[in-house]
């Protein structure tokens, strides 16, 4: 018998995902962005934070091969460095919101009646903010900082998680073996960890992918206004806001995270459409 | 008679439908004794399923509820009325049930044995390595070949029959009293139908559980049923001990429902189909259930409905056509 193809991963999404050359695109992006993020001192040894006014807004050199910043930075330690700082917060608020995301979704849709119903009422209200807009009220409210970034970013990114999380909830809790555990006097706990969780998750990962890149970006845009993680540290968002300034002179400054950011978030999305193209039977296309 | 493991008293089970309450199951009474299997028969609709659902504590709230003054005692232990916590403790502990459709009623996620030692886990606590244990220990019971290499496949590498003897694992591994078999080999061969039949009669004996057997192909129940119980739109309409039952039934339903059975023994010219249809649960009126389908029916049995009526020792029929003399 087939599954819902919603809900289940078909067989053999593995070889799918890997006879799939964009998915390895999306692989090789991501992987070059996190090495590159993890040995940041190793390959580039220049301090990011090290100002040298002499050396200011410096046109690419082999000293300096993106060049410097207003404050004689050298640019391409600031990209690297910022890379740690943008995957990280949004690694974490991805996680954050996939967690909690997902755990309001699996509560609705498991319990339903008028919890679902206010949930899911709740879940449209947050959706119909703009994520930049939500993102930037949040942090306005708490205070700029590393922390409420990742709090900022996870809030605008709930309700995808539950959405997703919820819909396949709902059809698990009718299949036969989750019955079946019931009837073995499983609690609803014990049914939610063992039965229905395991068969959503492929589906909340290749959503947690897609959204990853968002999260990139809405950590960007938050610093690019000022709202994001406080100079001097460098993050690709603070780089463009700072090198806009400078932008008919030196253009290096906002190019370089510009085209960091492109790289990532391109990255995340074709790694993250391979996966659902190998896992979500519909969206295939052999 | 030894004590009866399951006793099922006056269970009537009711569901709503358009803002009214309307009983699927109807003042059902069944025993079940240790190593004793009672087939329940009846075509779909009948309420067979239902009443497992109920013994199981699993009738869907809040679109269904068991009325008041039903009783369903396990070992002696009433258990209408339970909370779900309590239910919880004695679902797949003291009563287990297997289901009709082997292929969807495992986790495809999970290995065979992860299942079994999962359902071992819920009721004894077991650590995972004892549970692995406990788990092997059933599949080699539930005769699963070279079950200690096979517990590590996924439930697609499986058969039908192979997944069928897997979901008996589980509804064994806490070694249950009652087994409620709700149709488990419809959806098999023949051949591995017969193999799995075998399986439930070997662990019915060897462990003296008391088998509640949901079917509507009387083959089976000649097979492996000790008593049968035959029901009609929510009503148990005769009980008989099995031979007693194929040799001389008493309702007519059961007539009509053996007429309507091919058979080899017999020489049959045709088959005859019983004429209409189970009636909706909403369409009962006050006499017999199953008056308007049948060809003896008198004018009381359209005016009010007849009761279970025991006749003799080990057999009872909800007929007027018995119970009054003719």
């Amino acid at each position: 018998m087939s599954a819902p193809a919603a809900v289940l991963p078909a067989r053999g999404w593995t070889r799918r995902f890997r006879a799939n050359p964009t998915s390895w695109l999306g692989v090789a992006l991501i992987a070059a962005v996190v090495l590159a993020a993890l040995l940041a001192s190793t390959i580039w040894p220049l301090d990011p934070l090290e100002q040298n006014v002499a050396e200011r807004l410096m046109a690419p050199t082999a000293a300096h091969p993106l060049g410097t910043d207003t404050f004689g930075r050298d640019v391409l330690a600031r990209l690297l460095h910022a890379a740690r700082i943008s995957l990280l917060i949004g690694a974490f608020s991805i996680a954050l919101a996939m967690t909690i995301g997902s755990a309001i979704g699996i509560a609705a849709g498991y319990l339903g009646g008028w919890f679902d119903a206010a949930v899911t009422s709740l879940l449209d209200v947050l959706l119909s903010f703009p994520t930049l807009l939500l993102g930037l009220m949040v942090v306005a409210m708490l205070g700029p900082s590393m922390g409420n970034l990742v709090i900022a970013i996870a809030i605008t990114e709930l309700a995808p998680f539950a959405r997703v999380a919820r819909a396949p909830t709902i059809t698990l809790k009718g299949r036969d073996f989750v019955e079946a555990g019931r009837a073995l006097g499983f609690s609803d706990l014990r049914l939610v960890v063992v039965h229905i969780i395991p068969n959503l998750l492929s589906e909340v990962v290749v959503v947690a992918s897609l959204w990853l890149a968002t999260a990139i970006r809405t950590e960007a845009s938050l610093s690019f206004i000022g709202l994001g993680v406080k100079p001097p540290t460098a993050t690709w968002g603070g780089m463009i806001r700072e090198g806009f300034e400078n932008i008919l002179d030196a253009p290096w400054l906002a190019l370089a995270p510009s085209l960091a950011i492109l790289v990532t978030v391109l990255g995340l999305n074709l790694l993250g459409d391979g996966l659902r193209d190998a896992i979500d039977p519909r969206a295939r296309r052999d | 008679m030894t004590e009866p493991l399951l006793e099922v008293r006056d269970l009537t089970v009711e569901f709503r439908s358009g803002g009214a309450w309307h009983p699927a199951v109807r003042n059902v009474d069944l025993s079940i004794a240790p190593r004793e299997t009672l087939a329940v028969v009846g075509e779909s609709g009948s309420g067979k399923s239902v009443t497992a659902l109920a013994v199981m504590g699993l009738v869907p709230a809040p679109a269904g509820r068991i009325a008041a003054g039903s009783s369903i005692r396990l070992s002696g232990r009433e258990l209408v009325g339970l909370g779900e916590r309590e239910l919880d403790r004695v679902r797949g502990d003291r009563v287990a049930m297997i289901f009709q459709e082997p292929m969807t009623a495992l986790n495809p996620t999970m290995t065979v044995g992860e299942q079994v030692a999962e359902s071992v886990r819920a009721h004894r606590g077991l650590g995972a390595q004892a549970a692995r244990r406990e788990a092997l220990r059933v599949l080699d019971l539930v005769k699963v070949p070279s079950a200690a290499r096979r517990m590590d496949d996924y439930p697609h590498q499986f058969s039908g029959g192979m997944r069928q003897r897997v979901m008996i694992a589980m509804a064994l591994a806490c070694h249950p009293a009652v087994l409620l078999a709700d149709e488990p080999t419809t959806a098999l061969d023949v051949t591995i139908q017969a193999q799995v039949l075998s399986l439930v009669e070997d662990l019915k004996r060897e462990h003296g559980l008391g088998v509640l057997f949901i079917t509507h192909n009387l083959g089976v129940v000649a097979l492996i049923a000790d008593r049968v119980a035959v029901m009609y739109a929510g009503e148990v309409v005769e009980t008989a001990p099995a031979a007693e039952l194929f040799e001389t039934p008493r309702h007519p339903y059961t007539e009509a429902l053996l007429a309507s059975m091919p058979r080899v023994d017999r020489d049959v010219g045709a088959l005859e189909p019983i004429q209409g249809n189970v009636p909706s649960i909403r369409e009962i009126g006050p006499g017999c259930a199953f008056a308007p389908r049948c060809a003896h029916a008198q004018a009381r049995c359209r005016e009010s409905r007849p009761r279970l009526e025991p006749e003799g020792a080990a057999r009872s029929v909800r007929c007027w056509l018995r119970t009054a003399s003719p």
